[in-house]
């Protein structure tokens, strides 16, 4: 099979270069597409219609399967994050500790729901299906850091420094 | 690489390793991790230069020891000396504890049966093995296993023992793991692959991820094994991206055994070729089944098709395809290393060996445990896990995730098999294994629950797409205390519907979580509809809500 020829990528920017790697290392075959949604993701933090197509016409398969695997995964995000992410863990163990309550705070402090960024850009909130810190129930992670134990007092005076810090 | 170079590899590791007079062992897993034992290791180590101690005391980071709601765990070698709730602050008065007399008021005490009542197995190396060193794992007496497998013993006798041990998958169906392994063997194809699936998406289950993340070389030697078994040259390790410590493990373990002539063409100078890659899921929950979980590594949506034909005859790109859960794999070296008989004689009649589960919810130690088969829930929850705090009372536990059920108090006494769990109407499923007291509500979870697989449901067939969200709307009007009988005899119907003609083992199983808590808890279901209140004060029924 020959391999589709090399698209030019479609800014300067020289972040390009670690997505077309990624494919480059797949042999820009199809089955490299979720792994350079994920590479694209991490270098932009998110994935635009720009890079979407781009790594549809680099990879040989249509646009519409590209947008349809990149909206059928969660982890994959279509529009730009905020600053700090805020993610509410709602496995079992956190839902039965408390998680609801947390996650309403959160929700009301912020003016968001899950899925949403502040309209200043400064906060996401995204909700996890379990991260397994079950031991230490309920648990929130603030941009990384892992937060056991939570409550929602605690949890509103993270995100109120947030909020009220200028960018 | 043979016998020989393995067991210079271990000397070598030990005699570095006994450089030390004490080396301090820190539990590095997630709970750990979130309760500052980051924090200890450095206190730690600037502790130890201040003193000007660095050469006679090491310090590292180590795997899950299981207890995490003590955590950050530690231990001190020699002497196994193991410490619990251990603060920053504290590593002053542990230095000056080294070689004298332990600190009491720290001291975990591994008497308790927490301990004493588990049998570790999969997890015989409590955390305390370098997981990012090759050498540390070769001097406990790794891939010994797979060089006598690979020299001594053809791939028909592998399975055989596989088969004579009894081993059951242990992502949940309980499938005989040889009976698999010979399928793939005898499936006829140019080439073929196995899979390790690191997809553990149940909420409340994290025994995998530790596995992953603590014995990337145990499920290693585990893949080499069953590739050899069946005939496989590729393989790949598909893990959740949520588990990004357990990828960087997985990546650097494979690059050491590259290095170390365990991968590659031509192994220890044999025909038996093995790659092996990593792909990563992307959230979906539903990639845990494997023809999903094929669609995904294959860089498509991650919808199932209908089985058969099965993967072991037509899986990745259309080739005969091995795939086993984590820990499956996991038990394949013990197994192999202490012979069938050995296995046999852990467990029950129905199911052999040991599980992992993940404890936790209403119950004083949470964290990761590993029991013999047979073990009665009573044991496991009041027992291993101490019973639940508070003065609480014990309603139910949940077990099987989102295709699981609830056990009441009248069950406790059965013994913990595939085949027990599955009579009152749930999984042993991956190993989550959730406690509930009278502050949860029956209906309430079940609503949780349905709202779990409405959401990861892939929308491929429409049962499971449409019936997911018919129940999950019916649940919330009970919880809302709107409801009727009629809704309830309807729910009751969409649940056998539902189960009966989903595609995969999401819809199939969606409709467990309430058709157990229905058999279990009905009482409850009543009082939401009839008399409009929540037993355990959950749901928020609207007449009765009093604004504060």
């Amino acid at each position: 099979m020959q391999a589709p020829p090399v698209i030019a990528p479609p800014t300067e920017d020289k972040r390009w270069r670690i997505v077309a790697a990624m494919m480059r290392k797949h042999g820009f075959k199809p089955q490299a597409l979720i792994e350079t949604l994920h590479s694209a993701q991490e270098v932009f933090g998110y994935l635009d219609d720009e890079t979407l197509r781009y790594v549809a016409q680099s990879l040989a398969i249509p646009s519409s399967r590209v947008y349809g695997v990149a909206t059928f995964y969660n982890l994959f995000m279509l529009k730009p994050q905020g600053v700090h992410t805020c993610v509410v863990c709602l496995g079992t163990a956190c839902y039965i500790k408390g998680a609801p309550d947390i996650l309403t705070a959160v929700e009301g402090v912020t003016g968001i729901h899950k899925g949403e960024t502040t309209p200043d850009k400064q906060v996401s909130l995204l909700v996890a299906r379990c991260l397994g810190t079950c031991g230490l129930a309920p648990a929130v992670v603030f941009d990384g850091e892992v937060e056991g134990k939570a409550d929602p007092d605690t949890v509103m005076t993270h995100l109120k420094e947030w909020l009220t810090h200028e960018p | 690489m043979n016998l020989e170079d393995l067991h210079a590899l271990a000397e070598q590791y030990h005699r570095e390793q006994a450089q030390y007079e004490h080396r301090i062992v820190v539990c590095m897993g997630t709970a750990c991790q979130s309760a500052q034992s980051e924090q200890v290791i450095t206190a730690l180590d600037s502790e130890l230069k201040a003193r000007g101690l660095e050469k006679q005391c090491a310090v590292r980071a180590g795997g899950c020891r299981g207890l995490c709601a003590a955590g950050p765990l530690i231990t001190v070698e020699p002497g196994q000396t193991t410490y619990q709730g251990v603060k920053p602050d504290d590593a002053p008065a542990l230095i000056d504890s080294l070689g004298g007399e332990p600190i009491e008021r720290l001291l975990c005490d591994t008497t308790m049966p927490f301990f004493t009542r588990q049998k570790r197995v999969v997890l015989e190396y409590n955390g305390l093995i370098d997981a990012e060193r090759i050498d540390s794992y070769i001097e406990v007496g790794g891939f010994e296993t797979f060089l006598n497998v690979l020299t001594q013993m053809t791939p028909n006798e592998v399975i055989n023992a596989i088969q004579r041990s009894g081993l059951r998958g242990r992502g949940g169906a309980g499938y005989s793991t040889g009976l698999k392994w010979n399928t793939v063997a005898k499936a006829v194809g140019p080439r073929k692959y196995v899979i390790c699936n690191g997809d553990e998406g149940d909420p409340g289950a994290f025994m995998d991820r530790s596995v992953m993340e603590d014995y990337p070389y145990r499920l290693l030697e585990g893949m080499l094994i069953a590739a050899y078994a069946v005939g496989a040259s590729e393989g790949y390790f598909y893990v959740r991206a949520e588990y990004p410590l357990a990828v960087k493990r997985l990546r650097h373990a494979i690059k050491q055994a590259e290095k170390a002539g365990f991968l590659g063409n031509n192994i220890c100078d044999t025909s038996f070729s093995l790659k092996l890659e990593i792909r990563l899921g992307a959230g979906a929950f539903v990639c845990g089944e494997e023809t999903a979980l094929i669609a995904s590594i294959e860089g498509k949506r991650g919808t199932p098709r209908p089985r058969p034909p099965y993967p072991a005859e037509s899986g990745l790109w259309g080739s005969p395809t091995l795939i086993n859960n984590v820990e499956t794999l996991a038990n394949v070296t013990p197994i192999l290393r202490e012979g069938s008989d050995w296995y046999l004689s852990i467990g029950n009649e129905r199911s052999r060996g040991t599980k992992v589960f993940a404890l936790s919810g209403r119950v004083q130690n949470t964290g990761l445990i590993e029991v013999p088969m047979g073990m009665t829930l009573r044991e496991i929850v009041f027992e291993v896990g101490g019973g639940v705090p508070d003065g609480k009372r014990f309603k139910a536990v949940q077990t099987g995730g989102p295709s699981g059920g609830c056990i009441p108090e009248q069950y406790l006494d059965i013994a913990v098999d595939y085949e027990s769990l599955r009579q009152l109407g749930t999984y042993i499923g991956s190993g989550g294994m959730i406690v509930m007291d009278e502050t949860s509500c029956m209906v309430d979870v079940a609503k949780y629950f349905m709202d779990f697989c409405m959401s990861e449901s892939c929308g491929k067939c429409v049962p499971c797409r449409v019936g997911t969200a018919q129940m999950h709307g019916l649940l919330v009007k009970i919880t809302r205390g709107e409801a009727t009988l009629d809704d309830l005899a309807l729910l009751e119907d969409l649940c056998e519907m539902v189960k009966a003609t989903s595609l995969c083992g999401l819809g199939q199983g969606a409709p467990n979580p309430v058709q157990s808590t229905l058999r279990h808890f009905r009482d409850e279901y009543l009082a939401h509809i009839v008399d409009k209140t929540c037993p355990a004060g959950v749901c928020k029924i609207h007449h009765r809500e009093v604004t504060p």
